[in-house]
């Protein structure tokens, strides 16, 4: 049993031949490439519900069929189809622009279309917050003069967030967890990380129980950090229970 | 754009979509049968029984599914043909096959979504239905079998179906354990003929189908649903 145990050690240890430093760098890699997609994500999501709320025509038809889509496809079609076809396109075009073709940098392309995925799911969750401000408020603001860029930062933002943050602390997990998808185009995350450490040692059970045990970690610090942010932006409002 | 593989790849396309439907079924059936379990577990068990089934949610929903799918495929596969015996049994045929894994996986990986929503659902009973079937003599098994599980089930009918809906775009995951899934075949059809978004697109197509299926059996069922208005 001792050594079993002074085994498992070993193989978890920071520093080679130990895999502990690999499944960490992927670990971090994973919470980066989550960062950003859900960055990249925020910013879709803001346009797309601005633009459905905007009343323009052609605008919401086109961002309709943007959240529809996205979100009826499995993740997994949508990751490695964007994958392709995004880099097959960002090619062409630098071929009919007579450019020499690129080589994408496997981070961009696993943030650009994760983020691209989350941001159909962030228009529905800001477009559903922003609709529960009470319009009240918002004529306030226009009463008081106030332009639209001055209105969004002064009223709907702060207005919004409570609302929309439950949503968004969702998305914030389950992006945390689509990132794994990734290994499977090929980027080197933790999900990849540790089927390496597993197929060149065999000791897949170790690997993948610490892998599943540093994903939990992240959700469980996330909830706690979602848990503050959501006090802090929910203060001065009156409780209800 | 051209599909005239389709002519020669069909029967590998039903055979993914059977695959696919399968792996759904069994998931789901099961994983809500243990999903019931869990539910009362946290709404009406002991300290303990309360903690475990907490924790449980708490891990499956708080790791990746591909996580869990490798976990048990690689880590468990591997330490299986330890056992003794166990090559020799009558089961080995389907224990080693891909497949086997990743109905289990999905299987526990739903019942913890499906835990929440029906715990949810079990608190949202309103009091005054189960305190008069208290007051009408039933038994707490019968309580629960005739009046406060139905109940529930009715409540969160509608998102079941989202979560059934959810699980049918999380299959294609099995792939990566060598299963025939549509998933797969499109796959197959890139490596053989070089086409990237055609099989991609005829797979979505399916998908798109059977979501529709689901939404339609669902509105079916939600319509069986007394309301009084």
């Amino acid at each position: 049993m001792a050594t079993t145990q002074q085994g498992i050690l070993d193989l978890l240890s920071p520093y080679p031949p130990g895999w502990g430093g690999v499944l960490l760098a992927g670990a971090v890699s994973t919470v980066a490439i989550s960062a950003c997609a859900f960055a990249v994500g925020l910013l879709l999501g803001t346009g797309g519900a601005l633009g459905k709320l905007s009343g323009n025509r052609a605008l919401r038809l086109l961002l309709d069929f943007y959240t529809t889509v996205i979100r009826a496809v499995p993740e997994l079609i949508l990751i490695v189809g964007l994958y392709y076809a995004g880099t097959d396109g960002l090619n062409r075009l630098l071929a009919a622009l007579d450019l020499p073709p690129v080589n994408v940098n496997g981070f961009v392309a696993a943030i650009t279309v994760l983020g691209f995925v989350q941001g159909a799911y962030m228009t529905e969750v800001l477009r559903g917050a922003i609709l529960a401000i009470p319009t009240g408020q918002i004529e306030a603001a226009k009463a008081f003069g106030m332009g639209p860029m001055l209105r969004f930062r002064r009223v709907l933002l702060p207005a919004l967030l409570p609302n929309a943050l439950p949503g968004l602390a969702n998305l914030w997990m389950s992006i945390t967890k689509d990132s794994a998808l990734v290994a499977v185009v090929g980027y080197q995350e933790l999900a990849l990380a540790t089927r390496l450490a597993g197929a060149s040692t065999k000791h897949y059970f170790v690997f993948f129980l610490a892998s599943a045990l540093l994903y939990l970690a992240i959700t469980l610090v996330s909830n706690v950090a979602f848990k503050l942010i959501e006090g802090r932006v929910r203060r001065g409002q009156p409780r209800l229970a | 754009m051209s599909f005239t593989w389709i002519s020669s790849y069909w029967p590998l396309l039903l055979t993914g979509a059977w695959q696919t439907v399968s792996l759904l079924v069994i998931s789901v059936v099961f994983g809500f049968i243990i999903a019931i379990g869990l539910a009362f577990a946290q709404v009406s068990g002991g300290r303990l029984t309360r903690l475990l089934a907490r924790g449980y949610c708490t891990f499956f929903r708080g790791t990746p599914l591909l996580i869990q799918l490798w976990l048990l495929y690689y880590g468990v596969g591997s330490l299986l043909p330890m056992i003794p015996g166990i090559r020799q049994s009558l089961f080995w045929p389907i224990l080693r096959e891909g497949f086997f894994f990743a109905a289990v996986s999905f299987t526990l990986n739903y019942a913890a979504y499906e835990a929440e929503v029906l715990r949810g659902a079990l608190l949202a009973v309103p009091k005054g239905e189960l305190e008069a079937g208290r007051a009408f003599g039933l038994s707490p098994w019968k309580l629960t079998r005739r009046i406060w599980l139905p109940r529930a089930i009715r409540i969160a009918l509608p998102t079941i179906a989202g979560e059934i809906v959810m699980q049918l775009k999380a299959t294609p995951l099995a792939f990566t354990v060598t299963v025939m899934d549509l998933y797969a075949v499109a796959n197959k059809v890139r490596q053989d003929t070089l086409l990237v978004y055609e099989p991609l697109l005829v797979v979505t197509l399916f998908y798109l189908a059977l979501t529709a299926v689901i939404a339609r059996v669902f509105r079916g069922l939600e319509a069986q649903v007394p309301v009084r208005r």
